[in-house]
């Protein structure tokens, strides 16, 4: 079980590290922001899934950090995007 | 009973590894933002709650299962209100300056 | 072989990542770079086994510095001044030479590193029962190495006081940071009413499995800020002005009782930082929530930035 868990973990770093091209691409602010929201869902599956696979249950702290600090990264970067009257 | 748990937890986690997919490939390949920001929250909330799901029964007790939980809704929360955020920013960015 | 392939494509997710960083356009996609680079450096630590750093590099580097940076970019092109103008060939060379030879030294210095590398892990974790704590690195920050940690908290300190020194004239003394207008209705109005809650006790929860687990004061201290600064940016919490006796107090109260139980332990066991062995479990937990306290206010104030001034605002 553990096992299969560890090959899920990747599997879904590996899509997710594939979104990644979403931020080098863009083109729009929109396109990256959607990019960092998928990388930190895809983090926090990856952290859940290794946190059962090697049995370290302080991965789970680090999956609820991450959760909230996810949320408040995506807010910062719609607040703070240009084109909200700012420069582009 | 142990088997039967086990499978359930293989299949919950290959198909929430499915919209994790599914999401990415969406992300990647749909032409316009619009139709990318639904693919990102199937993979948002389908991917991450079906792998939340099929990791319950490995959790071996009722307080990690609902830490799990939480952070689950925690993702959930955030995809609800990111996504509208996103939408505006998409609108405007479209929209002539 | 899992492991291998995850670990391999990380680096190389942090490498394109970094790459993207430097070569990005404008600072707003830098930026947004710079926040995914963050996630990742947290995962591969978590690769590497050090989950409390992990921990600091998902709140602090993903989290808060991003929101920093972002208000630093929107500072930037607010003021035409900061305009750059682009550097020519030879300075460009110059850089790049100069950067080549750093990262050429780190790397000699990491491949002329001893091997198996020197360690004291072993030692502290011989003698880590006199600390009363069960996680190693809370052992490291609270009793070994208590005056680094004492340092460090006090530089976060000078630090609002640096960032303060730069308000513009007519702004000392005024509410830091730009005002953001009150959002009432709407996904962000309720993100900002919802998440605090869940986070304050999310925080309490990293502080107090500190002692025996990944987390403690700096994490705990990071979602607090975190949490105080979604408020801000909905317009739902106006920080106070930065001549309040309160805010400043604050501030200073934990590096302020860290040192007083410093002198105490001059006193009482002859050696300054040195805790009585009945107390030592009880000192540290209060310099632990004293601290993070204080540093959350810090990390929030260093985000918020200095205070404008009060006819712009």
């Amino acid at each position: 079980m553990s096992d299969l868990l560890q090959i899920a973990a990747l599997v879904v770093l590996v899509t997710v590290a594939g979104g990644l091209l979403r931020i080098l691409r863009g083109p729009g602010v929109a396109d990256r922001v959607m990019a960092a929201q998928l990388l930190g869902t895809g983090g926090i599956a990856v952290l859940l899934l290794s946190s059962v696979a090697t049995g370290a249950p302080a991965l789970l702290d680090a999956a609820l950090t991450l959760a909230l600090l996810a949320a408040f990264a995506a807010v910062a970067l719609v607040m703070t995007a240009p084109g909200r009257g700012g420069r582009r | 009973m142990s088997l039967l748990l086990d499978t359930f937890t293989i299949l919950a986690v290959l198909a929430g590894l499915f919209f994790f997919a599914a999401g990415t490939a969406g992300l990647l390949r749909f032409p316009d933002t619009s139709s990318r920001l639904h693919a990102l929250t199937k993979a948002d909330n389908l991917g991450l709650g079906l792998i939340v799901l099929g990791l319950l029964p490995q959790m071996g007790g009722v307080l990690p299962a609902l830490k799990l939980l939480v952070i689950w809704g925690l993702a959930l929360l955030a995809g609800a209100t990111v996504g509208p955020l996103i939408a505006r920013l998409a609108r405007q960015e479209d929209a002539p300056p | 072989m899992t492991g291998l392939l995850a670990d391999l494509l990380i680096g190389a997710a942090i490498l394109a990542l970094a790459a993207g960083t430097v070569t990005a356009r404008s600072a707003f996609t830098a930026t947004a770079f710079f926040i995914a680079y963050g996630l990742l450096l947290a995962l591969a630590w978590v690769r590497l086994g050090a989950v409390d750093i992990a921990l600091t590099e998902a709140a602090i580097s993903a989290g808060l510095s991003g929101l920093l940076l972002l208000g630093a970019a929107s500072r930037l092109a607010a003021c035409p001044v900061a305009e750059e103008r682009a550097p020519g060939p030879v300075l460009k060379a110059l850089i790049g030479l100069c950067c080549a030879a750093v990262s050429a030294a780190v790397g000699y210095a990491i491949l002329s590193l001893p091997e198996p590398a020197p360690s004291l892990a072993e030692e502290a974790m011989a003698h880590l029962s006199v600390t009363a704590l069960g996680n190693p690195v809370a052992g490291v920050l609270m009793s070994y190495r208590a005056l680094d940690t004492l340092l460090e908290a006090a530089v976060v300190v000078l630090a609002v006081i640096g960032v303060w020194s730069l308000a513009p004239a007519g702004g000392w003394g005024g509410v830091p940071g730009p005002i953001h207008p009150r959002i009432e209705q709407g996904p962000l109005a309720l993100l900002a009413r919802l998440l605090p809650p869940i986070g304050i006790v999310v925080a309490f929860h990293i502080l107090w499995v500190g002692s025996y687990a990944p987390g403690g004061k700096f994490q705990a201290a990071a979602i607090l800020a975190a949490m105080w600064l979604l408020a801000w940016l909905a317009g739902l919490a106006t920080p106070p002005r930065i001549s309040s006796r309160r805010l400043r107090l604050a501030i200073s109260a934990g590096t302020g009782l860290f040192l007083a139980i410093g002198m105490f332990g001059v006193l009482a066991e002859g050696a300054f930082l040195a805790y009585p062995p009945a107390l030592t479990k009880a000192l540290m937990l209060a310099v632990e929530f004293a601290l993070a306290g204080s540093i959350a206010v810090a990390l929030a104030l260093l985000v918020m930035g200095p205070p404008e001034p009060e006819d712009r605002a």
